[in-house]
């Protein structure tokens, strides 16, 4: 009854052309516009489909391992000395982020539209392992497109897509990053649309991407709400991840927007320092624009052209944000905020040291942010963090910042 | 403004009553600098360009293949900005006030800018239309309104992904000319299949609206030749490029200019002048 209820919520916005007031929308090179209209056609068929419906709940059972669990870090909360922490275990899913989520539903589509060929791009490389793990459960052709950059800083991830039988493509042009891959993989999907499906992996992109991509991750605040009743015998005071384009903080904000007493954060990079104009934190620091087919808060010059970022994790390291964001930005119902480079580093070891668990760098910046906010509230207090994924890909990273090699 | 020229269509005008088909060039504007582009802007109309498109370059050109993204981080490398583009017009129109001149670019620079406080520096530096890759129709009320205003021409893309109602929509909001793109793909990329265009572009102009050019899938002189007989205009860029890098300096100027002389006599021989 009460999922019902929330996912009708969830679904009066975007409006028919995909805006999310001011945000979102479809601005993509007319070549597209009649894929999209295919696209958002048969999604609309397989959402109002029981069938589907029921296909998709028993894959995020039996492959992906839902629902995941919702684990109070006891040694954490008193070290902290604050709000009692919770974490949303998403590191436990099948291939070790939320990303899963999202392409086990896309890939579904994509079976029933008949494509036999699908395309991704990918940062930190975990959506690009999530797509070749679904495309290879599916026999289905899969490319990855991936910055040259992210290529290198990722090299366990690349291993993981070319053993799961994908093509990654190196892409040098622009800043060699998420959105230069962004950028190829459109490229790609206008030359191949007959045959291809585009699974992108964040709620950004044109209309329908950022409704479909969220309605595919929603599961994360669905369970997290009701285990926060049973297992803390209410709602949290605080909720917080991490944004990059924004599809695991969307995912779990959405079962809690009409709870207004729910403090709402959303964690952007904060790089070197928002001052420094070193990060990847546009809803901060950035100002609305249009960038891969939507209206949204951007990293962009005063001539409109999108400047590079920074970000220790490469899944943040995007200069646009779903455009959902924006809009709940522009709205006041989320709050955002930035984490640096190095308070993601000093959560990544606490969590680690503590309890544990090895946050990936991108959910690090949720944890920081997270225990800096439990620490300022009481023992009676909550607050639920998502910890997106796993930081075994990071491994190398962090070695490498302690001057050790792996 | 009230009273502008429309160069646009005196210029199909005129070539129609001549019995010949357009020829429109594509330069990214700043490539590999702006003293280069004016003079190939005067060289491609010498060689008998009628109509010049001027890229705006862009950060993240998704459209685009290779050719026409590295024209752009080119000019990117010494920060060529859409007001910089106008500037350039300007400097072109003291020369030269009958060519009309296009720009094509993508939304977000224009976005920055504001659409009012574009569509003015536009029409006083002399452009005559543009020409938004990643403007659908859809989303263009606010732009199409404020462009037109001040007697800016609008022109928007056909792709062969259309089909007839969306067709009908585009022709009805492009002014100018009307763009068919005739591969399914980025600039530059494979050949046209022509007969196939052949077929979508008779339909496009039986649609009521600007005059039907065609471009994205056309290289040589003989594919110029081959639409020339059946298009309004043929709009050639990644070609034109690769020739203006071919050679450093006035080489590479003068090798583009004689590509555009090329395409000029193929296409006026297909069509009989
Ligand atoms: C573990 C993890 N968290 C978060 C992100 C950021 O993406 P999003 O903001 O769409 O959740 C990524 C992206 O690669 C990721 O791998």
């Amino acid at each position: 009854m009460l999922k019902q209820q929330q996912n009708s919520k969830a679904g009066s916005l975007p409006d028919e052309a995909g805006h999310f007031g001011d945000f979102g929308g479809k601005f993509v090179a007319e070549t597209l516009m009649q894929p999209l209209r295919e696209l958002e056609e048969a999604y609309a068929a397989c959402k109002a489909d029981p069938e589907f419906q029921q296909i998709l709940n028993a894959d995020l059972q039996h492959y992906v391992g839902r629902p995941s669990p919702l684990y109070l870090a006891e040694r954490l909360t008193q070290q902290v000395g604050g709000a009692a922490i919770y974490l949303k275990r998403e590191d436990l899913n099948h291939t070790g982020a939320h990303k899963i989520n999202n392409t086990v539903g896309q890939a579904l589509v994509a079976a029933r539209m008949g494509k036999k060929r699908i395309i991704a791009e990918t940062g930190a490389g975990q959506h690009g392992v999530a797509t070749a793990t679904v495309a290879a459960r599916l026999g289905l052709e899969c490319v990855v497109y991936m910055g040259s950059e992210d290529i290198q800083r990722q090299s366990l991830n690349v291993y993981r897509m070319r053993l799961l039988g994908a093509t990654v493509v190196s892409v040098e042009s622009g800043s060699k990053t998420l959105k230069d891959a962004m950028n190829e993989a459109m490229r790609d999907w206008v030359a191949n649309v007959d045959n291809t499906f585009y699974i992108i992996g964040t709620v950004a992109g044109p209309h329908p991407y950022p409704m479909m991509v969220r309605d595919f991750q929603i599961v994360i605040g669905e369970e997290s709400r009701q285990q926060m009743l049973k297992q803390h015998g209410g709602l949290p005071d605080s909720v917080v991840a991490c944004v990059g384009g924004g599809s695991n903080a969307i995912g779990m904000f959405h079962a809690f927007l009409e709870d207004q007493q729910v403090e709402i954060f959303g964690v952007e990079a904060g790089g070197d320092g928002v001052d420094t104009g070193r990060h990847a934190a546009p809803l901060c620091a950035g100002r609305p624009g249009v960038l891969h087919g939507n209206r949204t808060y951007l990293m962009q010059d005063d001539n409109g052209q999108i400047i590079e970022t920074h970000s220790i994790s490469a899944g943040l390291d995007y200069p646009g944000v779903g455009p959902e964001h924006s809009w709940l930005k522009e709205s006041g119902r989320v709050g955002y905020v930035n984490i640096t480079d190095d308070q993601a580093m000093a959560a990544f070891h606490q969590l680690t040291l503590t309890e544990g668990i090895m946050p990936a760098l991108e959910s690090s910046h949720a944890m920081a942010y997270g225990v800096e906010l439990a620490a300022s509230m009481s023992a009676d207090q909550a607050v639920l963090i998502c910890l997106s994924g796993r930081g075994d890909k990071d491994v190398h990273t962090v070695a490498a910042l302690q001057g050790i090699e792996v | 403004m009230s009273g502008q020229r429309k160069r646009i269509a005196e210029c199909f005008h005129r070539l129609q009553a001549e019995g010949k088909t357009a020829l429109i060039t594509f330069v990214t504007a700043g490539d590999p600098d702006l003293d280069t582009s004016e003079q190939l802007m005067y060289e491609l109309v010498e060689a008998g360009a009628d109509i010049l498109e001027l890229g705006v370059p862009f950060s993240d050109p998704m459209a685009d293949g290779p050719v026409i993204q590295q024209a752009n981080e080119r000019a990117l490398a010494h920060n060529v900005s859409l007001a910089n583009v106008m500037e350039l017009v300007a400097r072109f129109r003291t020369q030269d006030q009958q060519t009309p001149v296009v720009l094509m670019g993508y939304l977000n620079p224009i976005e920055r800018m504001g659409y009012e406080e574009f569509a003015s520096a536009a029409q006083n530096a002399g452009v005559d239309g543009v020409l938004t890759v990643d403007m659908p129709v859809e989303e263009s009320g606010n732009y199409r309104a404020t462009l037109s205003k001040v007697g800016l021409d609008t022109v928007f893309l056909v792709a062969p992904t259309s089909g007839p109602d969306r067709s009908q929509m585009i022709a009805d909001a492009s002014s100018g000319f009307l763009y068919y793109v005739s591969v399914k793909g980025v600039t530059g990329g494979i050949k046209a299949d022509f007969s196939q265009v052949r077929e979508t572009v008779e339909g496009l102009k039986a649609l009521g609206g600007a005059p039907v050019g065609v471009g994205f899938g056309i290289s040589s002189p003989e594919d110029a030749a081959i639409v020339a007989a059946f298009s309004d205009a043929v709009v050639v860029g990644s070609a034109i490029i690769k020739q203006l890098e071919s050679a450093p300096g006035q080489a590479g100027i003068r090798a583009a200019a004689d590509l555009v002389g090329q395409l000029r006599t193929a296409m006026d021989a297909a069509v009989g002048v």
